[in-house]
């Protein structure tokens, strides 16, 4: 039976990979963010998971809009880093877990939820600037192989906030009913509030954030209970796409433990969270 | 989910465009100040965002810069389209059914970045965005 040790939730913005990549991370534009981050790449690093599920959307480089798959799962055992516009990010290709990606694949269809297999997928920030966040220096590979989640953010119709707790449910689930003893990290990707486009541009919503990040430890169905249209007016167009952090969250257990979390802005014109926390059950003192 | 928060919404009397524009909203949602690229708006943008897709390759930036409006032409943009783009028009881009994480792709080719489309989505310069994201970001 495989197990579900940590959940990540972390911010994607293009911008964090791109003060890593650049060597920024003292600036003083970007240090608070970074030194946000220590605490829990410092846990991460003693708590290396066999394989993490990242889940994660694709902006406008792995996918584009002749098909736009609600929810995917990536199924190679290998998945290049996408030119977005101006070369690859220079980090380490993701290896895939194949047999992880089918079983979870079979067992998710098996609950009804039908996700699009991608046998074939460029991956670009939405998954690596995660890993980033979570091993800043990867060198040759990442900590672990990995399984892409992919979920449709961009264009409306958006998955339900519940459906995505209830993805992330029968995705706990399915990690447990795997056959090999292994030890799993799932990512949940993306937020916190921004917009991008139009006259509300710029629009970052405090409040809503710090509700949320207490409330995804605490009450995730309380959250899973939002609308799209409370989602795209309390976190904006492109906040909405805190709803993977509840597929994330949905993968754990109903009680976990908070190890850290940091609240920043602005990355690039988002609000940027992280949120880290122990799934297994606090040791009895 | 309630049934009430997707309501039927009706278009906004006060938006602006032209016919072909997303206006502001939605069909179903109305949240001033926010445009939601929804599958009518897809459906309208897809040849422009095609495009756009395609400036993943460098052989494709170059060749677009070389002759704009013949690219244009080969990607069947509709006239108002490749009008915007000719004009860096980004709002008039959203409007006609451009996702902003692909007219992005067309910005970061001319060298201009996230904050400076939302100076010109806003009214503002791309310093006088960037201060109101420093300073906690727009409440609007």
């Amino acid at each position: 039976m495989a197990e579900v040790i940590w959940g990540l939730a972390t911010s994607h913005v293009p911008s964090i990979g791109a003060a890593m990549d650049r060597g920024k991370t003292e600036d003083p534009n970007w240090k608070d963010l970074f030194d946000g981050y220590a605490p829990a790449r410092a846990w991460l690093a003693e708590h290396k998971p066999d394989v993490a599920i990242v889940v994660y959307n694709d902006h406008a480089n792995g996918l584009d809009l002749d098909i736009v798959p609600t929810f995917g799962i990536g199924t190679a055992d290998h998945y290049r880093v996408a030119d977005e516009g101006y070369g690859p990010r220079q980090v380490p290709d993701v290896i895939g877990d194949p047999e992880l990606s089918l079983h979870l694949l079979e067992s998710l269809v098996d609950e009804n939820f039908d996700l699009t297999v991608f046998q074939e997928l460029e991956v670009d920030h939405g998954l690596t600037v995660p890993l980033s966040v979570w091993t800043p220096e990867p060198g040759d590979a990442w900590p672990c192989p990995v399984v892409p989640i992919l979920v449709n953010v961009i264009q409306y119709p958006q998955p339900t906030a519940a459906r995505c707790y209830a993805l992330g449910q029968a995705l706990g689930r399915a990690i447990r009913s795997y056959g090999d003893d292994v030890t799993v990290g799932v990512l949940g990707t993306g937020g916190m509030s921004h917009q991008l486009a139009g006259a509300r541009a710029g629009f970052i919503n405090p409040e809503f954030d710090k509700m949320w990040l207490e409330k995804i430890e605490k009450d995730p169905a309380a959250l899973a209970g939002l609308s799209r249209e409370e989602l795209i007016r309390e976190a904006g167009s492109e906040g909405i796409e805190l709803i993977m952090w509840l597929i994330m969250r949905g993968a754990m257990a109903d009680e976990v433990t908070k190890v850290h979390s940091h609240y920043f802005l602005p990355a690039s014109n988002t609000a940027a969270g992280i949120a880290l926390f122990d799934n297994r059950a606090p040791q009895p003192a | 989910m309630t049934a009430a928060a997707l309501a039927v919404a009706p278009p906004s009397p006060t938006s602006k465009g032209s016919p072909m524009s997303t206006n502001e909203t939605g069909g179903r949602l109305n949240v001033p100040g926010t445009p939601i690229f929804d599958g009518q708006t897809s459906r309208r943008g897809l040849r422009l965002n095609k495009m756009l897709m395609s400036f993943r390759s460098a052989e494709n930036r170059e060749r677009f810069a070389a002759d704009e409006a013949a690219y244009c032409a080969e990607f069947q943009l509709a006239p108002e389209q490749t009008q915007a783009v000719l004009d860096r028009d980004w709002t008039a881009m959203i409007d006609l059914g451009g996702s902003i994480f692909y007219v992005y792709k067309l910005a970061m080719m001319d060298g201009r970045s996230m904050q400076y489309l939302g100076g010109v989505f806003t009214g503002m310069t791309e310093e006088e965005f960037l201060a109101e994201l420093r300073a906690g970001g727009r409440r609007g």
